[in-house]
């Protein structure tokens, strides 16, 4: 062996690196796919008018961020303040309700399981425009129309089916012999389940919190039909934007899309880091 | 500490039935290994101790206490899990002080323990490590290392060994033993290799498909297997099988197979009179087998067979021999300094006072 040539196959190396082209060639596409419209909505929000109604100009070089301080000053400050509050209640009911299933979906084995979660994912064909309007009525009878509790109720009730679904499947994924090790060595399944199963979940947990957030940030419909004073920015957006010029559409894009984006940003952060490993 | 007892344990799992009626007594102080091949109901039994699945059937008392209905943490136990269960958000150190933590011992004794049990088990280099960092044979010395810190009732171990290398076994088996003794901690332990059990065992249970087969002492089990299935689990190279024949010759019983004929002493001959022109097993391990002329002075009754070699297995210390007596098989284990080769034609001296015999219908054993 020591005195043999190696060979070395030329068409292996083509092989390799042909493959790598392609798949760096796939990445390129899909992250400029993603990326474009965040992209242009930014550029076309801070433009000035002047170029974005130019022809000839397709990168403004000037820009200003006179439409969206408008947009601020004529309510979509307070419209993302009442936003990220009715995401965070939307947040905190559909965990405050859904974890529990989600680790009793996950743990137990009982009667009507499957057909119980099937069930709840039928909840979610319910169109919401059937129902918005019987809800309305029975949120003035509770005092709860145009609040942002009342909002973030209608939010839980939408996303809660999801967050059931998506904590059962994270508890899932965390071995049962785990909490077990924790019940024989001295821990309740309570004590258990917050010492050592929640915290071995939490990355897959901030991950559905995320999504919680952003299908309560983007909803629009049941949002404004529920308020008239206290609207969330998309529901605010809508009203404000129907018949503005372009740029208006474009800086109230961008509102919405950067508290979004700042949010997404930290809770993923958080993620990787956690545990400074990603867990199996 | 306990006494743990067993009494008609019977665990279905919809319709697999993992055991089948278990009666375990286990003494306060004992080191009692459950020994069975895969899937025979070990893991399931130690749980059901654990108080982590309950008995479909039966109850488990510690003590005079019906701890049955009790949850895991009433139950003063501690187990080394066989998947180990070390938490992976937890640093090494940290996993071995959470069952301290938990009964709120003083930090510097935590601190203490943690490091005693680290250096029992050779793991001190790793205590700032996360488990993700370890090899398999290091978790589970971790998952060794928290079982043993707390000062339990009862010490379940589940395989504690399976994943370390020979020799670190081997050092693992006496260290654990010698702190078992030392602590006096009542301790089942869950094997399936059976040198292990043999060697830690005050006494070994044997099982098979959910039951236990035979329990005592590892002499016992050697030597007066109840059963050819403990008879053929335990000792390696297995014990040779035969089907053999009682015939009544003028000159009193003889064991007939297709191969040989032995003549049996009266004694033994009293026990099978009553199977006389009956089909039996005879047992016999390879180690009772010596080529002619080399039985040790000790063995006085023996019986001469002769066939021809099949095969060798050198393996230094012993030689094992594959002898061909014409319609089979016979494995005869000689010492490795032994030498022969395949196709000679050997005669080997049969240690008469170790064979078994067992009925061939219910496999129970006769002798
Ligand atoms: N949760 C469960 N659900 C269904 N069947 C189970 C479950 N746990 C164990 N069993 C079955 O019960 C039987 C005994 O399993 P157990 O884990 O006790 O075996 P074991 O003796 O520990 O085996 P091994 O040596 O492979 O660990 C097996 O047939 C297994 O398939
Ligand atoms: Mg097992």
């Amino acid at each position: 062996m020591s005195n043999e040539k190696i060979l070395t196959s030329r068409g292996d190396i083509i092989r390799y690196y042909t493959y790598r082209i392609i798949l760096a060639g796939l990445v390129i596409i899909a992250v400029v796919w993603i990326a474009l419209p965040f992209i242009m909505t930014i550029l076309y929000a801070l433009a000035d008018p002047a170029q974005y109604y130019d022809p000839h100009v397709i990168i403004p070089t000037s820009y200003t961020l006179k439409h969206v301080n408008q947009l601020l000053i004529l309510g979509a400050y307070q419209a993302t303040i009442n936003s990220v509050i009715v995401a965070l209640i939307t947040i905190g009911f559909s965990f405050l309700i859904g974890l529990p299933a989600g680790y009793a979906f996950a743990r137990y084995r009982f009667r009507g399981k499957d057909s119980l979660k099937l069930f709840i994912v039928a909840l979610r064909m319910f169109p919401m425009m059937v129902i918005a309007v019987p809800l309305l009525v029975l949120y003035f009878k509770l005092g709860l129309a145009d609040t942002l509790v009342g909002i973030g109720l209608a939010h839980t009730s939408m996303a809660l089916p999801f967050v059931i679904l998506i904590t059962s499947s994270i508890i899932a994924g965390v071995r049962v012999d785990y909490e077990e090790a924790a019940m024989v060595f001295g821990l309740s399944r309570i004590g258990a389940f917050f010492r050592v199963t929640l915290p071995l979940a939490l990355p897959g947990l901030t991950a559905a919190a995320i999504f919680t957030f952003i299908m309560s940030w983007n909803e629009v419909f049941i949002a404004a039909v529920l308020s008239f004073q206290n609207r969330t920015l998309p529901a605010f957006i809508l009203n404000l934007i129907a018949g503005s010029t372009d740029f208006i559409k474009f800086a109230g894009a961008f509102i919405m899309v950067i508290p979004a984006l700042i949010f997404v940003f930290i809770a993923g952060k958080y993620l990787v880091r956690m545990w400074g490993i990603t867990l199996k | 500490m306990v006494d743990v007892h067993l009494r008609g344990i019977v665990k279905k799992f919809g319709h697999t039935i993992a055991l089948r009626g278990i009666d375990l007594d286990v003494e306060d102080g004992e080191f009692v290994v459950l020994l069975g091949p895969s899937g025979c109901g070990k893991t399931t039994t130690l749980r059901i101790i654990a108080g982590l699945e309950k008995p479909t059937k039966g109850k488990v008392i510690f003590g005079n206490r019906d701890v049955t209905y009790l949850p895991p943490r009433e139950r003063n136990i501690s187990m080394v899990f066989q998947s180990y269960a070390v938490w992976p958000h937890m640093k090494v150190y940290d996993n071995i002080a959470f069952p301290l933590k938990i009964k709120k011992v003083p930090k510097e004794e935590i601190d203490r323990k943690v490091k005693w049990a680290a250096e029992l088990l050779q793991i001190s280099d790793l205590l700032d490590r996360y488990p993700h960092q370890l090899s398999g044979g290091q978790r589970q010395r971790v998952a060794v290392a928290r079982a043993i810190v707390v000062e339990p009732q009862v010490l379940l171990m589940d395989e504690p060994l399976s994943n370390l290398d020979a020799l670190l076994r081997v050092k693992m088996r006496s260290e654990l033993k010698k702190l078992q003794r030392r602590i006096k901690v009542t301790t089942i332990y869950v094997t399936h290799d059976q040198v292990e059990a043999m060697t830690m065992g005050d006494r070994i249970a044997v099982m098979k498909d959910g039951k236990i087969m035979q329990i005592g002492t590892p002499t016992e089990i050697y030597h007066k297997p109840a059963n050819m299935f403990v008879a053929g689990f335990i000792g390696s190279p297995q014990m040779n099988f035969i089907d053999v024949t009682v015939s009544e010759e003028a000159d009193g019983l003889s064991l007939v197979s297709e191969d040989f004929k032995i003549k049996l002493p009266p004694d033994i001959a009293e026990l099978v009179k009553q199977y006389t022109g009956k089909t039996l097993v005879m047992g016999i391990r390879p180690e009772h087998i010596y080529p002619e002329g080399f039985a040790p002075s000790n063995v006085k009754r023996t019986v001469k067979i002769s066939g021809v070699v099949d095969f060798v297995e050198a393996l230094g210390s012993d030689t094992i021999i594959h002898l061909n007596t014409g319609s089979r098989i016979i494995v005869v284990k000689a010492s490795g300094t032994y030498h022969t080769n395949i196709g000679e034609k050997l005669n080997v001296e049969l240690g008469l006072d170790k064979i078994h015999i067992f009925r061939k219908d219910t496999e129970e054993a006769i002798l």
